[in-house]
């Protein structure tokens, strides 16, 4: 089974690229939905590796509650702030879209050596897990760093604590579920904290862009 | 029996004698001057007819005014009941009661000066602002002969500490630096020349006398009473470092606060009354003699 | 039993700052914080009281995950005692705050307020409570946190945002020190758990730069001098039931990490004694004096804050001393009027405060200048600061006096003992010392009760003061009763202290050393003065019964109209005692002197500056002044300061990859 989750994995780091490519608001929001319905689905799989079995209650919470933030609420709450924003494309970013898809390609291709190069010290139930966390947390960071808008900032955010939370899943055999329930906390903290100052930013400066921001400093 | 004599005697000599070393200062000054002066029993007098008065109370003032009196009262004949006026020691010796002897006159200080301020009038102000100038000094130069005397003798009470003073043989000079160190400290604690001029009548020169400007009746008559007895309570602590031996009997007590008593007289005759920054420097100087007399004794005896 | 009992106190505490945090209207929630506040503190009280007297020492583990994998806390002796402490100054502090915040007007809500203060009584408790680093350091920081927003509350006024400023950073660089001390301990000891740093206690060098940096960290939190620089701008910054709270309690919470710290370090070296000493000393002298030179009623309060926090240090120091010479008599003398003037500090200044902020909330100053006569619009709260004044005075038969005739004793015992002549030499200076900071403190408190609350009102204001009524005056009231029975009846209240004093003296100290012989004796002469008194009042009585007794105007040597404002001013009142003391300070003088016969104008106004926080300014503005070249790297847009995370976060990787 563990090639059900190597392809979700490996869907993952499609997602992602995807996500750099655009430059279309919507599509990153709604490409980010298909990431959270993937991580919905991951922590099944991750457990089917060793066979067929209904999954223990733990399992099924985690992946309900990440389908559920992940691919319904956050991605609902952004679309809504698109329409009330009523932004469509993402204004000249920062780096030209052809640049943008090298530069995310290479941070995949570092994602993969660095994982090949840091082995972790026990078993993960899929090879392509590590090197999907960290091109995830990667690429977040990318979108953060390379993009104007701050919707598509929070879309970075999203992505990279996606990263993170693949990786929680990788160690949950040796950690209790406290930190899956504090990763999945973390973002939608970090969700609504954005969504926040979304909504001052476009308030005061009666648009999205953040180079208005970069007034604040002495 | 003879507890009840004993006590019959502290209690006489506490309360009995303090008036009369008023009296023998005031006659002594007479005689320096070339006057005969007033009898030696007038301070009784002057209080037995002062309790005969009425009273006259400012409408500025509140209880506080009418309490400082009374408070400073009662602490001087609590602190009195530290002192080792018999052969036992005293009725309630304990250890480290010469913190509590100090303190207590500080508490009756604290009084009169709320007391001072109480009035509203600038002449107590001031007064009640240069008593605590004064006495924050003193009370640095007393603590340390208080120090001086419990390293000297490794004792901590003051009625253990007399009685090893007087068993000590041999002179030992740092307590006699001591002994002028306290001289100084009782001319300010009992506002006498050179630090203040209880005979003046000039408010601007006064600082004990015009604290207590305004009291009048019967709590000026507590007031007198409380600064004999403070002066009794003052005189016993030099008599006691001068010739400890006498602390034994209540007659020589006696004997000891007159002579102090006709000492101080003899001073106040033949000294002015100090410009106010000389008193400062008067008092941290007997502050320093203290420290000296502290150094001396910790460097000399040692800490065998 | 008492576990159980102080368990459901922090829990109750909390809730209500949860509920009080939760409801929207003022009064409700004003209500709620209060009644779980004062029931809380009064069964934590009640169970560390019971504790003291006679408890085992516990310690419970929990489990936790990696890489912390345990965390412990525990009740002993020491936190105890503290733990009485806290519960009881907040009690009262938390009674006061209900009446003070509904007296007055506030914009903010006040819901919040009370769960803040709330916290910082559970924050304080679980400082004590903490047996690792970990949950030190939590609580540590909780209670920061919560202080300062409690600080900011008029967050409106630009001076007391400055102020919650200036405690920001003050407090940070305590963590960071604190941090360094706990750092140097774990990597000693191996573990994060207290009981492992007491089990293997550093030496040498290790073991003295662990405890100057201790004092450093832990002597920032409590004030001492020069480290004290934000305490006179904090306290005052904040509303009166918090400074009561802070200058009652919280600032004690750097005496305790310092006395925790010292029970890790083994046998202390003379020079540490000394060194405390020292600092004690100059912590209160300054203190005092600074103290003298205010004018503004709460910043003399936090000045005298930190005087008796050098008091305090005074006592650790011959505590110190006496551990050090093997002397238990004096250890235990040392210690024990140390944690007694912690307890006593924390009553009586609690009382200062709530007192000053009924002044505050009638006349609506802070200026000692512009009051005046307020003993008799304000009777009670007039009588409570007097007792309150005497107390920290020091003056018998309060509490105050007490706990500083233990450190005396503790000096004098240290004094006639065979010891090393620095030894002796210092502890005998300790004595004229506390003296002259007493008899200073005396001064300073005659000064603040005969100008504030005696004498005739210099300003309108004053004269419409009221009196303030409710939990206000209930929890002044409390404070002075515990500040007289403390006093009065010192041998039972040196039962709590026995214990903790003991536990720091280390073992071998005899039962004679606490003088209940002597306390006794104190008892019986507080009751002799009272029975003195009511004598010579009643006799006064009878005696004036039958005679005229007269109202008139004050003597005034003959000016027709004296004004109230010829009376005595502070300033005037604090000239002759800071007169000797000027040349320690730099002292701005303004003078316009009198002139001719008939003067118009004369002012007389004098400013003291601290050397030691000009000096810590200083300091810190040149260690500060190179490393602002780094703003070179402040350029404005958001994503270039994530392209600095990112682009280390990389580099770290491949670092990692490649060692």
């Amino acid at each position: 089974m563990s090639s059900v989750a190597d392809f979700l994995l490996s869907a993952l780091i499609v997602v992602g690229l995807y996500m750099v490519a655009t430059s279309r608001l919507a599509a990153c929001v709604r490409a980010s939905a298909v990431q959270g319905i993937i991580l919905g689905a991951l922590p099944l799989t991750l457990e089917w590796t060793s066979g067929f079995h209904p999954p223990s209650v733990h399992v099924a919470l985690l992946a309900l509650g990440a389908f559920g933030i992940k691919a319904v609420v956050i991605p609902r709450l952004l679309l809504r702030s698109i329409r009330e924003a009523g932004v469509r494309r993402e204004v000249e970013p920062m780096t030209s879209l052809h640049v943008s898809i090298l530069g995310a390609a290479l941070l995949v291709a570092l994602a993969f050596w660095l994982a090949s190069t840091m082995a972790l010290p026990f078993p993960v139930a899929s090879r392509l897990l590590v090197p999907a966390a960290m091109a995830n947390v990667l690429l977040g960071f990318f979108l953060v760093v390379a993009r104007r808008q701050a919707i598509t900032q929070v879309v970075g955010y999203l992505v990279l604590e996606n990263g993170v939370f693949v990786f929680g899943l990788g160690l949950a055999a040796q950690q209790p579920i406290v930190v899956e329930l504090s990763v999945l906390l973390d973002v939608l903290v970090g969700v609504f904290v954005m969504g926040i100052a979304i909504n001052h930013i476009s308030q005061t400066f009666d648009h999205m862009d953040t180079r208005a921001l970069a007034s604040l400093r002495e | 029996m003879k507890l009840a004599i004993d006590t019959a005697a502290y209690a006489s000599l506490l309360l009995g004698l303090p008036p009369l070393l008023l009296g023998i200062i005031a006659r002594v000054k007479a005689f320096v001057g070339g006057r005969s002066g007033p009898p030696l029993l007038q301070p009784y007098r002057d209080v037995l007819r002062l309790l005969r008065k009425g009273a006259v109370y400012s409408r500025t003032t509140t209880w506080v005014f009418r309490a400082a009196p009374v408070v400073a009262l009662a602490a001087t004949l609590a602190a009195g009941c530290l002192l080792p006026l018999r052969a036992g020691g005293a009725p309630l010796a304990f250890e480290g009661d010469l913190v509590l002897f100090a303190y207590l006159l500080g508490l009756g200080r604290f009084l009169t000066m709320c007391a001072a301020l109480d009035t509203g009038s600038s002449f107590e102000g001031m007064g009640a602002s240069r008593e605590a100038a004064f006495s924050a000094l003193a009370e640095a130069a007393l603590f340390l002969v208080l120090v001086t005397l419990v390293v000297a003798t490794r004792q901590l009470s003051l009625s253990t500490i007399f009685t090893a003073l007087a068993g000590a043989s041999g002179a030992n000079p740092a307590l006699w630096l001591a002994a002028a160190a306290l001289a100084a400290v009782l001319l300010a604690e009992n506002a006498r020349i050179p630090i203040d001029d209880p005979a003046t009548h000039l408010e601007l020169t006064m600082i004990h006398e015009v604290m207590v400007l305004d009291h009048c009746g019967p709590d000026l008559a507590l007031i007198e009473y409380a600064g004999a007895l403070k002066l009794f309570v003052t005189s016993v602590l030099v008599v006691g470092v001068v010739s400890p031996a006498a602390l034994g009997h209540p007659v020589a007590v006696a004997i000891g606060t007159m002579v102090v008593a006709v000492a101080t007289g003899l001073v106040e005759s033949t000294m002015a009354r100090l410009r106010l920054p000389r008193v400062k420097q008067f008092l941290i100087g007997s502050t320093a003699l203290a420290a000296v007399a502290l150094a001396a004794e910790l460097l000399v005896r040692g800490p065998a | 039993m008492t576990v159980i009992t102080l368990a459901a106190a922090l829990a109750l505490l909390l809730a209500g700052a949860v509920g009080a945090a939760g409801i929207r209207s003022s009064p409700a929630a004003l209500r709620l914080g209060a009644v779980t506040g004062v029931v809380a503190c009064t069964l934590g009280l009640g169970a560390s009281a019971v504790w003291l007297l006679d408890g085992t020492e516990i310690t419970w583990r929990m489990a936790w995950s990696p890489p912390i994998n345990e965390l412990s806390i525990g009740i002993d002796a020491l936190s105890a005692f503290f733990l009485l402490c806290i519960f009881g100054v907040g009690g009262l502090a938390m009674l006061y705050a209900a009446g003070y915040f509904a007296a007055g007007e506030h914009e903010r809500a006040l819901g919040p307020a009370i769960a803040w203060l709330q916290i910082l009584i559970t924050a304080m408790a679980v400082v004590v409570l903490a047996r690792d680093v970990i949950v030190f350091l939590v609580a540590w920081e909780a209670m920061f946190l919560s202080s300062y927003f409690l600080v900011t509350f008029e967050a409106h006024d630009e001076r007391v945002r400055a102020a919650g400023f200036t405690y920001l950073v003050a407090s940070h660089i305590s963590v960071v020190l604190l941090f360094g001390l706990f750092g140097l301990l774990v990597r000693h000891a191996g573990g994060v758990q207290f009981a492992a740093f007491a089990a293997a206690p550093p030496v040498g060098p290790v073991a003295a730069v662990c405890f100057v940096v201790a004092l450093a960290g832990f002597g920032i939190k409590a004030g001492l001098w020069p480290l004290h620089g934000w305490l006179p701008e904090a306290h005052p910054a904040a509303p009166s039931p918090v400074s009561a709270l802070m200058s009652g309690v919280m600032i004690k919470m750097g005496i305790y990490g310092l006395l925790r710290t010292l029970t890790f370090l083994g046998p202390p070296p003379i020079a540490w004694g000394i060194a405390v000493l020292a600092l004690g000393g100059v912590s209160a002298l300054a203190g005092v004096l600074l103290a003298l030179a205010q004018h503004e009623l709460k910043r003399l309060l936090a000045y005298h804050s930190v005087e008796n926090i050098g008091i305090i240090a005074l006592g650790i120091g011959i505590g110190l001393l006496g551990k050090a010479t093997h002397a238990p008599a004096v250890a235990v003398a040392g210690f024990g009027g140390a944690l007694l003037h912690t307890l006593n500090h924390g009553l009586f200044k609690g009382l200062l405060f709530q007192a000053a902020g009924a002044v505050l909330h009638t006349t609506g100053s802070r200026d000692i200048d512009v009051q005046g006569g307020l003993l008799r619009r304000m009777p009670a709260t007039g009588a409570l600061f007097l007792i309150g004044a005497i107390a920290i005075s020091g003056l018998p038969p309060l509490n105050g006096f007490v706990s500083e005739w233990l450190i005396y004793v503790g000096a004098f015992r240290q004094a006639v003992l065979t010891a090393p002549r620095e030894v002796a030499t210092a502890a005998v200076m300790v004595v004229p010392l506390l003296a002259l900071v007493g008899g200073l403190a005396a001064a300073c408190f005659a000064k603040v009760v005969g100008v504030v609350f005696l004498g005739e009102p210099r300003s309108p204001q004053s004269a419409e003061a009221h009196e303030v009524a409710g939990p206000m005056r209930i929890s002044m009231v409390l404070g002075a009763a515990a500040c007289v029975v403390i006093g009065v009846a010192p041998l039972a209240a040196l039962q709590l202290v026995v214990g903790p004093a003991t536990f720091l003296a280390g073992a071998g100290a005899p039962p004679a050393a606490f003088a209940p012989a002597a306390l006794r004796t104190m008892s019986l002469i507080a009751l002799l003065l009272g029975a003195s008194i009511a004598v010579l009042i009643l006799g006064r009585r009878l005696l004036l019964r039958r005679r005229e007794v007269r109202a008139a105007i004050t003597w005034d040597c003959g000016y027709v109209t004296p004004t109230p404002r010829m009376q005595y001013t502070a300033a005037s009142f604090a000239e002759p005692v800071l007169d000797p003391f000027l040349p320690l300070f730099h002292a701005c003088t303004h003078r316009t002197p009198v002139e001719g016969l008939f003067p118009r104008r004369a002012a007389y106004n004098v400013h003291l500056e601290d050397p030691g926080e000009a000096a810590v300014r200083w300091t810190l503005a040149t260690a500060i002044a190179p490393l602002t070249r780094v703003r070179a790297l402040q350029r404005g847009p958001v994503q270039l300061y994530l392209l600095y995370v990112l682009v280390t976060l990389l580099l770290l990787l491949v670092w990692q990859v490649r060692t």
